[in-house]
């Protein structure tokens, strides 16, 4: 039987490969429905390129910034995004095909198309009907979306997405970004990097306003200092698209601003792709947010036998919450229960320079919650190994429970936090306190040093402040 | 056979309560079984249906080895090699969930029965989360909160990886003891230059106790005179205490159609229990490298019976009615000639005492519970001539003995607790003052 598999997953990304991979480790077969590239929005359009492109962006910083200190010389820095794109194009390629090899490895047949979920776990793509013994896995994911509500809506040309603005020819002479959360102050540093005179606005009252306050606060120095525009409590109450200008009456601090700029990038919230699927037809339901509705225990949605993970299945919409849950899902179909996902131990990590990681609670969120709490914190300007290239921004901040030293949470400004956040997520997954972090003996000089160092600052015993 | 106390080593299967092929439920009385201390309920951990009684009744077996299988219906025992009564616990711990079969069961494909698990599978959980060394696995952020809460993570479920007990598993978990009592605390990490400071014996408020280090003074005291007389370095006063305005109040109570009748013993429990609150340096315990403060009083009450003797603990004494004192102390002596006691009601005393008054002893001495630091021994009241207002009376009058672990109570520190409950029993209305 062609069309008849173990397991069938519709979408391609990092939650459904992943989803895939595991399945046929444990002897499952199973099929990846996907009407675009292997890898999804996080290999093509997404986490990877993005990477690429703010890589750059860091070069030319350092370059700019510290070359003449460093004993560099060079000429006049120029900059050209065009070549930068296309490099950043041809890594998210290497990775979409290394993903196709994953996929025959594995001997997971991938069907191209789009697929339709039909009752009784078959899924239609095209004319061919597959079906699945065990389980259909909706990954279909998210996708960028605009504001048409105060007039923003998508045009590809001077309103744009992430979309549009991986795919650019040259940098824009000016650029504003709607949403500074993770996508927006990425893109606010790599065009920062090319030259473009950048603007962010933001509604909430900080940039990154779901990572700790102390966060958003050290990243909006570190921007403010590389010229760029940090409009954060910002409303915007017009906005006036001509074919090659963009003009936003912004609202902030009591009084209103025009910020004009060649184009403007929306990255405020992503849209689900939960349409054209047959959802409801097959007794899937949603949530009053538009997520596909799960058990967050089994991840199985309101029609049995129908599984979701990944963005479409709930927030955070993060590549490596999907791929834990694309794991999960199949060594359940495969009968070996899982241990539950803790969605309280997902780190988040913004790349832009200074890179922002954070796992568990904010401060505000913790002094909320009535937590009885302390707090370390250990500046990268007192850490050897950061003195020493010159990237003495930010800091570790420890949050610990004052009873029994766990690690509340956690949050990291710094050169390359999204690297070193990992030994306080092992930390906490293995509910270590903070003082078995201080135990473990860190190597001198690193950047993690300065973990250990914020994990005494919490007991009251820093070393080196 | 579960740990069904902190110190039963074995237990002696009395009867069973279920039959083989009859099905059980969890929290079911499997059997009863005959510990150290006391005959006890046995109960079952998982449901199921018994398959197989694997240790006969009347047999002793040890802490942790099998007594019997419970499967699913329909499920045959396997062969009894390795699986046999006080033979190597071969069977695993076995969560309904957990993906280890036991050595020689059948793959765990869908359909398949589910592998038997021990009856008494609180020693489940000790295999499960203890390697065969003892070592307990646990998150060392679950230690510390089981170590605070006093929980045995000894016989806490896992759900971690291997067994692992994490935070979750601590929710549920109920202190096996009825205070925290770690012994591991002398290896957290004593302070070995403890300051020589006064003793805290003040109480901190909202803690059930306060540990207190060893000034070198005290330290010196306990070692010559541990040299002297032997483990606990002990020491008697005795007082003789006229009962006769207890006896009044006693008579004025009872016509008063108090619902309890309430004995000489409750009052002098009572007594004893608020001299403590006043007296804290007497409410304590040895800890060998420091000493525990008590701010609660929970008076341990000596009971003889059949073949021994027990000391159920009446909890927060100095905060009870008489009333209350008097039918828990009923409750708890007949329980105990039933030998019915949990372990929690058996355990924890800050302050013991003993009474032989009923068999016509005038005096003794009492021998220390350690780690408690005294016990009271109370004798018979004896009607006797003594000096009363300037002439000679016969008044009803009592011997108190107590028994003090010099390391920790001093002799006037006794003394005055001695003085301070003579007084109390001497003019009852000091108890409420």
């Amino acid at each position: 039987m062609a069309n008849q598999f173990d397991v069938i997953i519709v979408g391609g990304g990092p939650a459904g490969y992943v989803c895939a991979i595991r399945c046929a480790q444990l002897g499952l077969t199973a099929a990846v429905v996907e009407r675009d590239k292997l890898g999804g929005v996080c290999v093509n359009i997404g986490c990877i390129p993005t990477k690429a492109l703010l890589h750059s962006a860091y070069v030319a910083n350092v370059i700019r910034h510290d070359a003449k200190e460093l004993g560099l010389t060079t000429g006049e820095l120029k900059t050209d995004y065009g070549t930068a794109m296309r490099r950043s194009r041809k890594v998210s390629e290497q990775n979409s095909k290394g993903v196709e090899f994953l996929m025959r490895k594995h001997k997971i047949t991938v069907v191209r198309g789009a697929g339709k979920l039909l009752p009784g776990r078959k899924v239609q793509v095209g004319n061919e009907v597959y079906s699945a013994a065990k389980g259909v896995v909706l990954a279909t994911g998210s996708r960028v979306k605009g504001l048409p509500q105060i007039g923003l809506e998508l045009d590809k040309t001077t309103v744009i997405s992430s979309d549009e603005a991986l795919f650019l020819e040259q940098a824009p002479a000016s650029l504003a970004i709607v949403g500074a959360g993770a996508v927006g102050s990425e893109f606010a540093d790599i065009f920062n990097a090319f030259g473009t005179k950048v603007t962010l606005i933001e509604v909430l009252p900080r940039i990154l306003p779901v990572e700790d306050t102390e966060a958003s606060d050290a990243l909006t120095k570190s921007f403010k200092k590389r010229g760029i525009t940090v409009h954060a409590g910002a409303r915007i109450t017009r906005a006036t698209v001509t074919k090659d200008k963009v003009t936003l009456d912004v609202e902030v601090g009591g009084k209103t601003e025009k910020v004009e700029a060649e184009r403007v990038l929306m990255a405020a919230g992503r849209a689900l792709n939960t349409e054209d699927l047959g959802l409801a037809e097959a007794g899937v339901k949603l949530t009053d947010s538009g997520f596909i509705k799960v058990n967050l225990a089994t991840l199985e949605t309101t029609s049995p036998g129908v599984y979701s993970i990944g963005d479409v299945a709930g927030p955070p919409m993060l590549a490596h919450k999907g791929y834990r849950e694309g794991e999960h899902v199949a060594e359940l179909l495969a009968g070996h229960p899982p241990r539950p996902i803790d969605y309280t131990n997902v780190p988040s990590v913004t790349y832009c320079h200074p890179e922002v990681a954070s796992v568990g609670l904010t401060e505000e969120q913790a002094k909320a919650k009535g937590l009885a709490i302390q707090v370390g914190r250990f500046p990268f300007s007192a850490n050897g190994r950061a003195r020493t290239s010159n990237e003495t921004e930010g800091l570790v901040k420890i949050i610990r429970d004052t009873k029994y030293g766990e690690i509340v949470g956690a949050h990291i400004v710094g050169s390359h936090a999204s690297e070193i956040i990992h030994e306080l997520v092992v930390a906490r997954t293995n509910e270590y306190t903070v003082e078995e972090v201080d135990l473990a003996i860190h190597a001198h000089p690193t950047l993690s040093e300065s973990i250990a160092e914020a994990a005494l600052d919490s007991m009251g015993r820093v070393i080196h402040i | 056979m579960e740990a069904l106390s902190p110190t039963m080593e074995e237990g002696r299967l009395v009867e069973w309560k279920k039959q083989e092929g009859e099905t059980v439920a969890v929290g079911d009385v499997l059997a009863e079984v005959e510990t150290d201390k006391a005959v006890m309920e046995l109960v079952a951990r998982v449901g199921g249906v018994l398959l197989r009684q694997t240790v006969p009744a009347g047999q002793t077996v040890p802490v942790s080895s099998p007594i019997g299988l419970i499967g699913q219906p329909g499920e045959t025992a396997p062969a009894a090699g390795g699986n046999g009564a006080g033979g190597a616990p071969a069977v695993p711990a076995a969560r309904p969930t957990a993906p280890p079969a036991p050595p020689g069961s059948q793959p765990r494909a869908g359909g398949q029965p589910t592998p038997p698990v021990p009856a008494a599978p609180a020693t489940a959980p000790a295999m499960a989360s203890a390697t065969a060394a003892g070592r307990v696995k646990a998150s060392p952020l679950a230690r510390k909160i089981a170590q605070e809460r006093g929980l045995d993570l000894r016989v806490i479920q896992g759900s971690g990886p291997e067994g692992r007990i994490v935070l979750r598993d601590l929710e549920t978990a109920r202190p096996a003891r009825p205070v925290a009592q770690p012994p591991a605390a002398a290896a957290a990490g004593p302070a070995p230059s403890a300051p020589p400071a006064a003793r805290p014996v003040a109480p901190t408020p909202g803690q059930a106790f306060t540990d207190a280090p060893l000034s070198q003074m005290r330290k010196t005291i306990a070692r010559r005179l541990v040299q002297s007389i032997g483990p606990v370095p002990t020491f008697y006063l005795t007082s003789e205490v006229d009962m006769e305005r207890v006896f009044e109040a006693r008579e004025a109570m009872l016509a008063a159609g108090s619902e309890v009748k309430v004995s000489f013993n409750d009052i002098v429990i009572k007594a004893v229990a608020t001299a403590l609150r006043q007296h804290p340096a007497c409410n304590a315990w040895w800890q060998d490298d420091h000493i525990r403060y008590w701010s609660e009083v929970h008076i341990g009450m000596a009971v003889a019976i059949e073949d021994g003797l027990i000391t159920p603990v009446i909890r927060h004494a100095d905060r009870k009615t008489l009333s209350e004192i008097g039918a828990e102390a009923r409750d708890l002596a007949g329980r105990a000639r039933e030998r019915r006691l949990t372990p929690e009601e058996y355990t924890g005393a800050t302050f013991s005492i003993s009474n032989l008054g009923m068999l016509d002893i005038d005096e003794f001495t009492a021998v220390i519970n350690p780690p408690e630091t005294g016990i009271l021994a109370v004798g018979r009241i004896v009607s006797k001539p003594v000096e009363h207002a300037g002439a000679v009376a016969l008044r009803r009058r009592m011997r108190l003995t107590m028994s003090c672990d010099h390391r920790v109570i001093d002799g006037a520190t006794g003394a005055r607790f001695l003085q301070t409950l003579k007084g109390m029993l001497e003019n009852p209305l000091a108890i409420v003052w």
